[in-house]
């Protein structure tokens, strides 16, 4: 079938960003429910922790690279390492367990 | 010296700096992002590039689009040449976490600021620009957000512009290694505040145990990444909202109504 890709990437930038703006845009007063605060406290975290496992042992050549860079990532954020640190460091960590390991 | 951001002092310095400090310090926490994006995205670049994108077409798709999972699913049905219904569909279902994103940052926002800052703050929810807003304390200044922006965008946009033209072309173990930057940095989020508090770090066990899971089983499993990842996101936040209560305690935002 002939089909636009320009009109296929101007849909997909439609959905995206319609997504993205409704809650910013209608949500504009303070959301009052102690169970609807908390929950989106505590959102960040779980959503985080979620994409971080096990996507991280499965983005690498191999899984142990991965969940070598997660432990030596986890270590270093403990002991207070900036978020610049800690990325360059799982980075490095792979490259050198992969070094070995391959 | 993160954890001396935590201080009270800095929490009132955060409020009371300038929207160009405020840029300038999103600028610096965009460039590990952005290092990480131009990696990333010369994978997406090769899906593009088989779905037919010339590398403008992939530039403008990733400036305007700025999602990793939610183009990658996009060009699939690029690549199928399938209906414009199934790409809304399928874009609607790989972003859906961005609408608790922009729920949850929808309460950071000065309601002193312009209402527009809001539509320009939205350009921006990335799980990767999330998490580092995430990491402000009170409310958000818009100008952070921008510059977090404008380091990250151009780069996960080139980088797809380049992984286009020349995507398989970077080394294995480059593209490996890089890999994990995104995550490094989610982990420098999500875990000094474990640190200081038992109930986020038993959350982040939890999740990280009940995503593994998930992936294992037959049936969830089998879902795309991005609806597991509201799915778990919405019990396990849910079920931490019932039994360790948590509302907000900004005095500021208080009076603000």
């Amino acid at each position: 079938m002939n089909r636009n890709i320009n009109l296929y990437i101007l849909i997909m930038f439609a959905v995206s960003y319609t997504i993205r703006a409704l809650p910013l845009t209608l949500i504009r007063g303070k959301i009052r429910s102690p169970f609807l605060q908390s929950f989106l406290y505590y959102v960040p975290y779980v959503t985080l922790a979620v994409m971080t496992f096990p996507a991280i042992i499965q983005s690498t050549q191999t899984p142990l690279s991965g969940l070598i860079a997660l432990i030596a990532g986890v270590i270093a954020a403990w002991f207070g390492a900036s978020l610049f640190q800690v990325a360059s460091l799982c980075c490095v960590v792979v490259l050198i367990a992969e070094f070995i390991i391959l | 010296m993160r954890r001396g951001d935590r201080t009270l002092e800095s929490v009132l310095k955060n409020e009371h700096r300038s929207d160009g400090q405020a840029f300038h310090e999103g600028f610096r926490d965009g460039i590990p992002i952005g290092l990480g994006y131009f990696a990333v995205a010369f994978a997406l670049g090769v899906a593009a590039r088989s779905a037919g994108l010339n590398p403008l077409q992939g530039f403008i798709a990733s400036i305007t689009c700025l999602a990793s999972a939610g183009q990658y699913a996009g060009f699939t049905v690029i690549a199928a040449r399938a209906s414009y219904f199934e790409i809304a569909v399928i874009t609607l279902v790989a972003n859906a976490r961005y609408l608790l994103m922009s729920t949850a940052l929808s309460q950071k926002i000065d309601p002193k600021r312009s209402f527009l800052h809001r539509f320009g703050i939205a350009w921006f929810v990335t799980d990767e620009i999330f998490a580092i807003e995430t990491r402000q304390k009170g409310y958000l200044n818009p100008f952070y957000t921008y510059g977090a922006g404008a380091f990250a965008a151009p780069m996960w946009a080139t980088g797809t512009a380049i992984g286009i033209l020349a995507g398989n072309l970077m080394p294995v173990r480059i593209v490996s290694a890089l890999s994990v930057a995104l995550f490094g940095m989610f982990l420098a989020v999500i875990i000094p505040p474990a640190r200081g508090d038992r109930i986020i770090l038993g959350l982040v066990a939890v999740s990280f145990a009940a995503s593994y899971a998930a992936s294992r089983l037959p049936w969830i499993g089998t879902m795309s990444s991005g609806t597991r990842i509201i799915l778990l996101t919405v019990i396990l936040a849910g079920v931490a909202a019932v039994l360790f209560p948590h509302p907000s305690e900004d005095m500021e935002e208080e009076e603000s109504q």
